[in-house]
């Protein structure tokens, strides 16, 4: 579903890559987290399957097609099988739920009767039946991320990409959240999610992708936040002033303090 | 759907920027009154003129019943006067100076007036017989008039001879001058007008940023996304323009129309009718200023 070929971003030629020679595959409907310090590259790898950034070099492919040769044209196509859910949510505050989440149909044409028929379904499968008429400010975090997932997968996307969507919510809340992608992705829906938080990611069980300064660092399935095999090149990692709070731990217990500083 | 979308997403575009739209449609109403009045000015140009101005230069009018002039003292112009002076202009000395003339009969020259007095009230008081005819000659030089003068006042059945240019030439070098002037105002108005529909759609698209935010990652269309920003602007100076075509209507109407008509007569001055057909140009014309400022300005400020 998702295809990187060697590719490197570099933003700024002074610095080093903020993607570097990545080799990855995402299989359609599979769950992976992309897990890694700040600026290892994790935004960066959801900008280019959105073709919101060029790579600098090497080819991304999604669904099949190298994004790379999307005219500009044909882009709103490529995103419209896209979903997309940050952490702050970006919902629209005069909206309420319903209009919130008819409004990705609407944009792209939708009929007023697909919109009726469809929305109050995936209201419901995201566990917001009954809180159609709400304002954003009117419901909880939780129930904020939720509409935003609504809207995200209402047109049916083959991925989703989810960046840090527990970021703003306590463990239980994220959780709840983590219940409804697992539920998406059940469905069929590739999802993709980078994010910080090691307890879900230890809670899921799912595959981890772990990206280090622009570098596939670990790639495993079924895994947990941090490694149980010791990383590679961690000699080098120790001089790297700018990954201090991620100073190799002894033990994942270890890791686990960093980890907390990470959300502070 | 998507058309009542856009249409929603205009107007509450418009409600949300209030008074930079409303800066928008006095701009470019004010911007366009001026090139409107330009173009008025050279349709009562055209008007002037009437029928012979662009094809003749001299006019050598003959006796008529009321004529009053030393050389109408044996009373309106004969037939044989006629034939005389047709036969002085064919003459070798005559026709060495003129490219050719035409005879003007009281009733063609009551046709020409009927038309160019159209919109005067004074075209229902004047009748073919009070009108002279009048030989019209269109000269090799326009500046040996005075040869044409001096032959030919004198004779017999002559009452006067006119050389039009030099009546109306001063009047219309006045009239182009004031049309220029408008023209430049004009032109700094519409750099106005563009620069401010230019930071109107750019507040406007930083307003709903969050809207074209969404409507990107969900793969709206550039066309849904930006429409109606552009349609926003257009609509604004459409509305500008139509004022001003309201305005100059009602200039030449009440001005023209009712003042200026009454005091000059003897001058043939535009009807309101015919400033409608400056209305047209003027809306494509604001209209598709805003259009082009528009998108040029979502370019820079609106990533799709």
């Amino acid at each position: 579903m998702i295809r990187f070929e060697n590719v490197t971003k570099v933003y700024d030629q002074q610095a080093r890559p903020a993607l570097d020679a990545v080799n990855l595959e995402i299989d359609r409907g599979e769950f992976a987290f992309l897990v890694g310090a700040s600026g290892s590259g994790k935004s960066t790898f959801l900008r280019l399957v959105l073709k919101e950034d060029r790579a600098s070099s090497g080819a991304v492919y999604v669904a099949g097609q190298n994004v790379a040769k999307i005219s500009s044209w044909r882009v709103p196509r490529l995103r419209r099988g896209i979903g997309v859910v940050f952490q702050d949510f970006r919902l629209l505050p005069q909206k309420n739920v319903f209009a919130n989440v008819a409004f990705a149909m609407q944009v792209i044409g939708k009929s007023r009767s697909v919109i009726r028929d469809t929305v109050p379904e995936v209201l419901k499968t995201v566990g917001l039946e009954g809180k159609e008429n709400r304002l954003p400010h009117e419901l909880s975090g939780g129930e904020q991320q939720r509409v935003a997932i609504a809207r995200a997968v209402v047109n049916r996307p083959g991925i989703l990409l989810a960046d840090e969507p527990t970021g703003n919510l306590d463990p239980t809340t994220s959780m709840g959240i983590m219940g409804v992608l697992d539920k998406i992705n059940q469905n069929g829906t590739t999802v993709v999610m980078a994010t910080h938080d090691d307890d879900i990611v230890n809670e899921m069980r799912k595959r981890v992708v772990e990206l280090r300064n622009g570098v596939v660092i670990r790639d495993e399935a079924k895994a947990l936040y941090t490694s149980m095999i010791p990383v590679v090149g961690q000699s080098r990692r120790l001089k790297d002033a700018s990954d201090w709070e991620e100073l190799p731990p002894a033990s994942p217990e270890g890791h686990g303090d960093g980890a907390g500083e990470e959300q502070r | 759907m998507r058309l009542a979308f856009i249409l929603g997403e205009i107007g509450s575009g418009l409600r949300r920027n209030v008074t930079m739209v409303v800066s928008v449609i006095l701009v470019t109403f004010v911007s366009l009154t001026f090139v409107g009045a330009a173009g008025m000015l050279q349709l009562q140009i055209n008007q002037m003129k009437g029928y012979w101005y662009d094809k003749v230069q001299v006019a050598i009018f003959l006796c008529s019943d009321g004529s009053t002039a030393a050389g109408c003292a044996t009373g309106p112009v004969t037939p044989e006067q006629q034939d005389n002076l047709q036969s002085l202009l064919e003459s070798p000395a005559v026709a060495q100076y003129i490219n050719d003339f035409q005879f003007e009969s009281k009733e063609e020259a009551y046709k020409h007036f009927k038309d160019q007095f159209s919109n005067s009230p004074i075209v229902d008081s004047v009748t073919p017989d009070q009108l002279p005819a009048s030989f019209r000659i269109n000269m090799k030089d326009p500046e040996k008039y005075q040869i044409i003068s001096e032959t030919f006042a004198s004779q017999p059945g002559v009452e006067t001879v006119i050389d039009q240019r030099q009546l109306l030439e001063r009047l219309f070098s006045a009239m182009n001058a004031a049309s220029l002037v408008a023209v430049s105002i004009a032109g700094v108005m519409i750099v106005c007008a563009i620069l401010l529909i230019a930071t109107t759609i750019r507040l406007s698209a930083f307003s709903r940023r969050r809207e074209t935010g969404i409507m990107r990652l969900v793969g709206a269309s550039k066309t849904v996304i930006q429409l109606p920003f552009i349609l926003e602007g257009v609509i604004a100076a459409v509305i500008g323009a139509a004022l001003a075509s309201g305005t100059l209507w009602a200039v030449a109407h009440f001005f023209l129309g009712e003042y200026l008509s009454k005091q000059y007569p003897d001058t043939a001055f535009i009807s309101p009718g015919q400033t409608l057909i400056l209305a047209p140009a003027l809306l494509i014309l604001g209209g598709s200023l805003a259009g082009i400022s528009s998108l040029l300005t979502l370019r820079r400020y609106l990533r799709v």
